[in-house]
């Protein structure tokens, strides 16, 4: 270790109790008359503090030691670096110290804060304990009211019992003396021979049946008795030809349910081997054991009870079956649904109704551009009419002219009557298209029921199951059949507006219904091509080949919609605009 | 609808004949009977004393007039009219009077119920049965008339006689099991007869003809119990009316309780409809209005016009606070009536005294509620169709049928203060009873009404 750091480190340890009384040290410490002794001692001091001397080196031994300035000034100048490295480290300890205090003010702060919250909450659980106690007692006290309360109802219906049976006592007392009056007045009133009571008549009227009256004997006795007896028979029987009768009716019901369901559940038996779970082919197997046997066996005749256990199991498990499939059915349905609202194929409203606004706004468009039309050739006209002079000399001119205006005018007006029409069909078409989206979609899940009975219907070894065609399937191929048929006739009014041609196109090549919705886009696509280039047409202009020209521009524009037809569309467009320009050229 | 002209007549006293053709009215001592069509008089006897009671025997050849006070019971033949027949009860005194079904015999109640005489008008013979109930409906004929039901009693129990009514052989003798039987009823079949206690117990009894219990049924216990019992046509339910303003119907099969029907004061099913009696102000003028008649409080104005209103649910009803410390308190189901085709009930209950409620038997749901401007006095039904007729004792005359409801006043000077009403046969005319007078009404025959009515019935 150096001697400086040794140095180092010693006033570090003292420098606090040094700074504390540097100023009378120096103050005291040197006057005038002991420098030497001052100076030796400092030598003394700093050379154990491990400083270099502050004499010269001595010569000699007698002679006497300088003072070495330079020594002096270093071990100066050494003094107020380690000086002020301590003032320092001081300030820096006692920053540390500031901050550890703040800390621990802060430590305290929180340390009460934190004691105090547990007193507080001591004191709530305190509370709670004794609200919970209070409620304890409020609730043992209505407990209490409670069981006084039925104590007293139980009181109150006996003392309700035995006022009745006092009461019941007390009347039953009354009606004896009653009674007793009542015989002695009987007594009294009858026995004598009370002249009064008589009847007094003209003569004996004959009885309503016309018989006499029979004595009474035990003959009539057993006779009555015989025919009360008939008659609650008689009301028995009744009753149990109504119950046979129901129960007839109701033996018939759940008959055809069942055979009802054995047919619409029997295609499921088709590939059992197909099903991971063998379970239900068991039970359709078991099903159709019972179904052979009861369809042998006639039913009717059959008392209700040897069958009912029979039939109720079979139904039963047709029941379950079916219900499993229904709901199995119901799920894909509404899967199905589900995603139907997120294809592309089904028409949103809002498509709709932007394709109906642009309908609108295209037809806004083209009868202004008539009108202004109409008001250029009536200034044509007027103009023509104004000076005579002038017209006689242009009269052929004119008259061509005249002529040719009357053309387009007439044309102009066919136009006009056709965008009235076709706005008209494409509002009707809006409709239709509302409601064959919905049939889109019962048909939708119609074929995936019919495809999801064709993965799950199997062949069955029986020849008999094969004949029991579902009505599932049956109806599912007529349906498909009925839809392809269907199409064409749904739209009388394309068919009269565009060529048939491409409407049988169409509804060859798409799959079934979004051809209606598809077509209707490309219809109005067309249209407003097909439109304004007519429009824009004069008489001379309509040449078959310029048509055609515009009709390749218009295939690309539509062709560039997004679609997955898309020769389709342009097939489509073009017959349709040729078709439909052929027909304005025929007046 | 067509009004006759009114005639006389003393303590709503007035019937038709069973066979539809005679109308037999009271005037104070006399007994008129008129022609139901041509509504003249055919014949016209003297009794000895102010008639209380009068009945038709089932033959429609005889009437019987009971005169009470003097204990007395006067019969009369229409074929005949010379002929005549007194019955004097002398002093055992006489408090009621019935035919026997088949139109022979008379039944007569002494006083204090000592016992019922049995006389005949073919023979001389004379029966005496015993020990008769004094109760409200102890004499129950079955509806072919074979069997008569009779509620005894004898050393404190209650007792059913079931007697043959051709030669008045005890059938049967049973006690049931009542506390106080107060009323028996045979089914329309006449193969049960119901029995109930008096209103101090819930409790109906079911026998068979040959005295067998075949069910017994109680709805609750301690509060006051049945008020009212009603038989469906087809002998199919048993209504049961109680003092807890509930109709109970009980099956034929099970004798169990199939529905119960609640009368609450408020309707809120929008289903219901509620036909709601309005006054609409006289077309009179002002100065008219200055002076309202005398009791005009008492009942609707005489000039003012009703009409029917569908009120909108939910409806309040007006209902009668009852007081609860009187013996037979306005709570509870009074009356209760099913419609000749078993289809319709028509019910009311006493502390809503102004409403009729229609309730619908296929379905076990209520139906219509009618609501009047005054309490109800008595409905019955059509015996032809469902058609209910309703008086409220004002001088009008309410008709409901599943396709409507109409009011109409009864013309005539006066107020004509319907009391009470029985319909005709036919259901083609009523009489309209008031206090000293009757009028026949006529309704129209409605083909295509009826028609409609019927089918709705049907549908229903």
């Amino acid at each position: 270790m150096s001697p400086s750091s040794l140095y180092s480190q010693q006033v570090l340890c003292s420098s606090i109790p040094l700074s504390k009384n540097v100023h009378s040290f120096f103050s005291a410490f040197c006057t005038e008359d002991n420098i030497e002794q001052s100076i030796s001692y400092l030598d003394q001091e700093l050379t154990t503090f491990g400083f270099p001397s502050l004499y010269e080196e001595s010569k000699g031994k007698e002679t006497k030691r300088e003072l070495n300035i330079v020594a002096v000034l270093n071990c100066m100048n050494e003094l107020l670096v380690l000086q002020r490295k301590n003032l320092l480290a001081q300030e820096n300890v006692e920053t540390q110290n500031l901050k550890l205090g703040s800390d621990m003010d802060h430590l305290q702060s929180c340390y009460s804060k934190l004691k105090e919250q547990l007193e507080t909450s001591r004191r709530e659980m305190i509370g709670l304990q004794e609200r919970d106690r209070q409620l304890q007692c409020k609730n043992r006290n209505l407990h209490q009211l409670l069981k006084n309360e039925k104590d007293e109802v139980q009181k109150l219906q006996n003392i309700i019992a035995s006022r009745a049976t006092q009461y019941n006592h007390d009347m039953k007392r009354k009606e004896r003396e009653y009674n007793k009056l009542k015989e002695r007045l009987h007594q009294l009133v009858m026995n004598k021979k009370d002249k009064k009571i008589a009847m007094d008549i003209l003569n004996y009227v004959g009885r309503a049946d016309g018989k006499r009256g029979s004595w009474r004997t035990g003959k009539t006795e057993a006779r009555n008795e015989d025919e009360m007896y008939k008659i609650l028979l008689n009301d028995y029987e009744y009753r149990q030809k109504q119950i046979l009768m129901e129960n007839a009716e109701l033996k018939k019901v759940l008959q055809q349910m069942k055979k009802e369901m054995i047919s619409l559940l029997s295609p499921q038996k088709k590939k059992p081997r197909e099903r991971v779970d063998d379970s239900t082919g068991t039970v359709i197997s078991d099903v159709e054991e019972d179904a052979g046997e009861l369809s042998r066996e006639s039913m009717w005749d059959l008392s209700c009870e040897t069958v009912r256990e029979q039939l109720t199991n079979s139904i039963r498990k047709q029941w379950r079956i079916l219900k499993s499939h229904v709901e199995k059915l119901d799920n894909q349905v509404s899967k199905v649904h589900l995603e139907g609202f997120n294809d592309e194929d089904v028409i949103s409203r809002q498509d709709h109704e932007q394709e109906t606004e642009k309908l609108e706004l295209e037809i806004q468009q083209c009868k202004e551009m008539i009108k202004t039309q109409q008001q250029l050739l009536q200034q044509q006209l007027a103009t023509a009419c104004d000076d005579d002079t002038t017209s006689l000399l242009r009269d052929c001119y004119l008259l061509e002219e005249k002529e040719r205006l009357k053309e387009e005018w007439s044309l102009f007006k066919e136009q006009k009557k056709n965008f009235e029409r076709e706005r008209r069909s494409f509002t009707e078409a809006a409709i239709r298209l509302g409601l064959e989206r919905k049939a889109f979609e019962e048909e939708r899940a119609s074929w995936l029921k019919q495809q999801f009975l064709n993965m799950t219907t199997f062949d069955h070894q029986n020849s008999e199951n094969v004949k029991l065609f579902s009505a599932f399937s049956g109806s599912s191929d007529r349906d498909n059949l009925i839809v392809h048929s269907r199409q064409p006739q749904k739209k009388p009014h394309n068919v009269s507006n565009g060529s048939p041609v491409c409407m049988s196109k169409l509804t060859k090549s798409l799959p079934a219904s979004p051809s209606t919705s598809d077509f209707c886009q490309t219809r109005s696509c067309v249209s407003e091509h097909s439109s304004i280039n007519v429009l824009n047409m004069t008489p001379e202009e309509i040449k078959p080949n310029q048509v055609g020209g515009e009709c390749t521009n218009q295939k690309w524009s539509v062709a560039s919609r997004p679609g997955s037809q898309e020769g389709c569309y342009s097939g489509c467009s073009l017959t349709y605009t040729n078709s439909h320009v052929e027909k304005d050229d025929l007046p | 609808m067509n009004f006759s002209e009114v005639f006389k007549l003393s303590s709503l006293l007035c019937k038709f004949s069973p066979d539809g053709k005679y109308l037999a009215s009271c005037v104070q001592y006399r007994l008129v009977v008129r022609d139901v069509n041509t509504l003249q008089i055919l014949q016209l006897y003297t009794c000895l004393d102010q008639i209380q009671h009068i009945e038709w025997s089932a033959d429609s050849l005889f009437i019987l007039c009971a005169m009470y006070k003097r204990g007395l019971v006067q019969v009369w033949s229409l074929e005949q009219p010379e002929w005549h027949c007194k019955i004097d009860e002398g002093s055992a005194g006489l408090v009621a009077s019935c035919w026997s079904p088949d139109g022979r015999h008379i039944l007569n109640t002494t006083e204090f119920h000592l016992r019922i005489t049995v006389w005949s008008l073919c023979t001389k013979s004379v029966s005496y049965i015993k020990y008769p109930k004094a109760c409200l409906q102890g004499i129950a004929f079955t509806r072919d008339g074979r069997y008569m039901a009779l509620a005894e009693r004898r050393d404190c129990k209650d007792y059913v006689s079931i007697f043959v009514c051709s030669d008045w052989q005890l059938l049967r003798h049973f006690d049931t099991d009542t506390q106080d039987l107060t009323g028996i009823e045979w089914a329309p079949n006449g193969c049960v007869l119901a029995v109930w206690d008096s209103c101090l117990e819930y409790k109906i009894l079911l026998y068979s003809l040959d005295g067998r219990l075949l069910s017994a049924y109680s709805a609750y216990e301690w509060s006051l119990g049945i008020k009212s019992v009603a038989w469906s046509p087809s002998s199919q339910f048993l209504a049961v009316g109680s003092y807890d303003g509930k109709v109970r119907i009980l099956n034929h099969v099970t004798w169990k309780m199939i529905t119960e029907f609640g009368h609450p004061a408020t309707i809120n099913n929008p289903k219901i409809v509620v036909y709601k009696e309005a006054e609409k102000s006289p077309q009179l003028g002002l100065g008219c209005l200055s002076f309202p008649p005398p009791g005009a409080g008492a009942g609707p104005l005489p000039s003012s016009e009703s009409k029917y209103e569908i009120a909108s649910v939910p409806v309040s009803l007006q209902t009668l606070k009852p007081v609860t410390d009187r013996a037979n308190p306005k709570i509870g189901i009074g009356m209760l009536a099913f419609s000749p085709d078993s289809y319709f009930l028509a019910t009311r209950n006493d502390n809503i005294p102004n409403a009729v409620w229609v309730w619908d038997i296929q379905k076990l749901r209520l139906f219509a509620v009618l609501e009047q401007l005054s309490p109800v006095r008595t409905f019955q039904w059509d015996p032809q169709q469902p058609r209910l007729a309703i008086c409220t004792g004002g001088s009008r005359l309410y008709l409901w049928s599943p396709a409507g409801c109409m009011s109409v006043q009864v013309p005539g000077e006066g107020d004509f203060a319907v009391l009470s009403l029985c319909w005709h046969l036919s259901g083609d005319s009523m009489a309209l009873l008031s206090k000293d007078h009757v009028c026949l009404c006529f309704l129209e025959t409605e083909a295509s009404v009826s028609t409609a009515c019927r089918q709705l019935g049907g549908h229903t």
